[in-house]
């Protein structure tokens, strides 16, 4: 297997242009002992939307958990330049042999404590996040998930524990192109909504329920005792990441409520509200001042603004699939 | 690679203003863009909140009657000074007379200000030793302020009177309340800062800051020679040799031959000035370059322990250093200005608006 060099993504200016996406080759076509290599070795860089994230770590667990989660991803081996330098490497001392320990670091700083060994694939995805939104600030970040069809695109805001992340799952299964599950990048020239397309990560009770409903789906080991609880991360659909450079136009916001017993109701939401939810909900609002409210009027105004109380799954899923 | 180390030296937001100031945009590869246009952004923000703050400020001291100097990173984005461009910095240091000191305290918290540390060894330490109050938090902005009295600790051989310093200060170009140094105290200052104390986790940003500055008002006529006055007056000879050593060492700045040998004169003694240059040389640089493990940790503890040493005589310095170790042992102790690290999974870091 010839290995690609950066000629995945060309020289000078860093080529990222459709040309180079089209013959960039996916981290499936490698063995897992050369991904392993590549992972261990620092060389490995794979593609998560607009973000080449260079990834090293010596965990064996990591680099089978990453070949099958971001299979069809692109990757290249030491490309010119890459967005975030991370790695996932175990904390060296005494507590090497009791307690195993690993850390995250972007630029070989740490910004987290460290975590359980056994807890390091939910860290980098943590710490991924983390990287997106305190230094993405090409893009207005929103925590929320979204989700693209016909070219028109909902925005589910919502703190932990809201549904977010089940009701984005089951919308993915029901055939929306995933964007992200967490973190809603809102272009600042246009508005336009940009993709992640990484991994959905579900907690406790909702990994049995998207299991159930897609037994066909890619799921990492569920990982317990973590701050969260059990965690599990679910494979984008190729689909997806195929398309993760298309941006798409919001035309919906929906805040989604699980209530257990619930009647799912869908019901209007004043603009102004929601504007004010959004500006909460924004890591980076503040970074932007004026030119951050008037893109999130600008959002608001094009879109329809709704919350989503829901009891059954399937209820939000047509209720949502059904908005005009 | 240069990105990377940008980001880990807290140099990112400088290179991003270097490359829109001289239009060096198409030298930059079209993928690193998206970055600095960042640093840039923040470089605004930064501005637009210190200002704002400053206004807070003076709002809770309306009914103070004294001189009002802002000093480090607020001092150069009120003045509008090259060095305030390219900096990220998290507290805002001003510095008023002693006399005035406890006034200036009351008024702030009067206005939802509130201390950092409530232990009261800290408090009295501060209070008695240093040259600065314990620093204050905003409860609803969570800004940071640095209340001073004066440059140096109280404790430190250093026979500087603040008096002289408020005597020299600048009103702002704009119709602020608040004045600054005078561009030779600003210079000093910079310089005892880095080289006395202590602290280089930004060891490099700071040499860069004290450059531009010097870049800066070596354009006014007489500068070299009112800085090397104004350096006996005030006593700061020792630090300002070190500057400029630094500065030719590290940046390969070059200087007219007049001031430059008279500070060579001001250097410690050979055996000295050799040990000086290892410690600064490897404190001084880049992450990258410099050497990790054994060499790394020796230098930072001497540099510290020098730090310390300069602060304090011995005798209330020993005490000090025995009292707060023991503090740790019992887990009493945290790291003062930074940031307690994240959980990995609550990615806000602090409430939005």
């Amino acid at each position: 297997m010839v290995a690609p060099s950066s000629s995945a993504f060309g020289e000078a200016g860093f080529d990222r242009t459709e040309a180079a996406r089209k013959n960039a080759v996916k981290v499936g076509s490698l063995s897992s002992s050369e991904l392993a290599a590549y992972l261990a070795g620092g060389t490995l860089s794979i593609q998560t939307g607009p973000f080449l994230l260079a990834i090293r770590s010596s965990l064996p667990s990591l680099a089978s958990a990453l070949h099958r989660l971001y299979e069809d991803n692109s990757y290249a081996l030491r490309p010119p330049f890459a967005d975030f330098h991370v790695a996932l490497d175990p904390v060296s001392g005494l507590r090497r042999w009791l307690r195993p320990q690993v850390h995250f670091t972007l630029d070989g700083q740490s910004p987290f404590q460290s975590l359980p060994r056994p807890q390091a694939l939910p860290l980098l995805e943590w710490g991924l996040n983390w990287c997106v939104a305190n230094h993405g600030h090409s893009f207005l970040v929103l925590h929320a998930a979204s989700l693209e069809r016909g070219g028109r695109a909902v925005i589910l805001p919502g703190p932990p524990g809201s549904g977010k992340s089940t009701l984005c799952a089951a919308l993915v299964l029901a055939g929306w192109r995933l964007l992200s599950d967490e973190l809603t990048l809102v272009s600042l020239e246009d508005g336009a909504l940009a993709a992640l397309a990484r991994p959905i990560s579900l907690k406790n009770a909702s990994i049995a329920l998207i299991q159930a409903r897609a037994p066909t789906a890619v799921f990492s080991a569920s990982i317990p005792d973590t701050q969260k609880g059990t965690l599990a991360l679910m494979k984008a659909p190729r689909d997806s990441i195929v398309r993760m450079h298309e941006p798409a136009r919001p035309a919906w916001v929906v805040f989604p409520r699980y209530r257990p017993e619930a009647q799912t109701q869908l019901k209007e939401r004043p603009k102004e509200e929601t504007t004010i939810e959004l500006a909460r909900n924004a890591f980076n609002y503040s970074l932007y001042g004026r030119r951050g409210f008037d893109l999130l009027i600008e959002l608001v105004e094009a879109v329809a603004c709704y919350s989503c109380v829901y009891g059954s799954l399937d209820e939000a899923v047509d209720q949502v699939s059904a908005l005009p | 690679m240069l990105l990377q180390q940008a980001r880990s030296n807290r140099l990112l937001v400088r290179v991003a203003v270097c490359v829109e100031d001289r239009h060096l945009w198409d030298r930059v590869p079209i993928a690193v863009h998206p970055h600095l246009r960042a640093g840039l952004q923040l470089s605004l923000k930064q501005r637009r909140d210190v200002l704002w703050e400053l206004q807070q400020i003076h709002r809770a001291w309306a009914a103070l009657d004294c001189p009002l100097v802002l000093l480090k990173g607020a001092a150069y984005v009120a003045a509008d000074l090259p060095a305030g461009r390219g900096r990220v910095f998290s507290d805002i240091d001003i510095m008023v007379p002693e006399s005035h000191l406890a006034a200036a305290e009351q008024m702030l918290l009067g206005a939802h200000w509130i201390h950092t540390t409530s232990d009261p060894y800290d408090q009295r330490y501060y209070r008695r030793w240093t040259h600065q109050l314990p620093p204050l938090r905003h409860a609803l902005r969570g800004s940071v302020l640095d209340l001073h009295h004066t440059i140096v600790p109280k404790t430190a051989r250093i026979a500087l009177s603040a008096e002289c310093l408020f005597a020299e200060a600048r009103a702002l170009p704009s119709s602020s309340p608040y004045l600054v140094l005078a561009p030779e105290d600003m210079v000093l200052h910079s310089a005892v800062h880095l080289f006395n104390d202590g602290e280089f986790s930004h060891g490099l940003r700071d040499l860069l800051d004290l450059h531009d500055l010097i870049a800066l008002f070596s354009r006014q006529a007489g500068f070299w020679r009112r800085l090397l006055a104004r350096a006996e007056t005030l006593d700061l000879r020792r630090p300002l040799s070190y500057a400029f050593r630094f500065l030719s060492r590290i940046l390969g700045a070059a200087f007219p031959d007049a001031p430059r040998q008279e500070l060579a004169a001001w250097l410690p003694a050979q055996p000295a000035r050799i040990a000086m240059d290892s410690l600064f040389d490897e404190a001084l640089s880049p992450d990258h370059i410099r050497h990790r493990g054994v060499r790394a940790i020796c230098t930072d503890w001497v540099l510290d322990a020098r730090g310390h040493y300069l602060r304090m005589p011995l005798h209330l310095l020993l005490p000090h250093l025995i009292y707060k170790a023991v503090r740790r042992k019992q887990g009493k102790e945290g790291p003062h200005h930074l940031l307690p690290l994240e959980k990995p999974g609550d990615i806000r870091d602090k409430p939005p608006l």
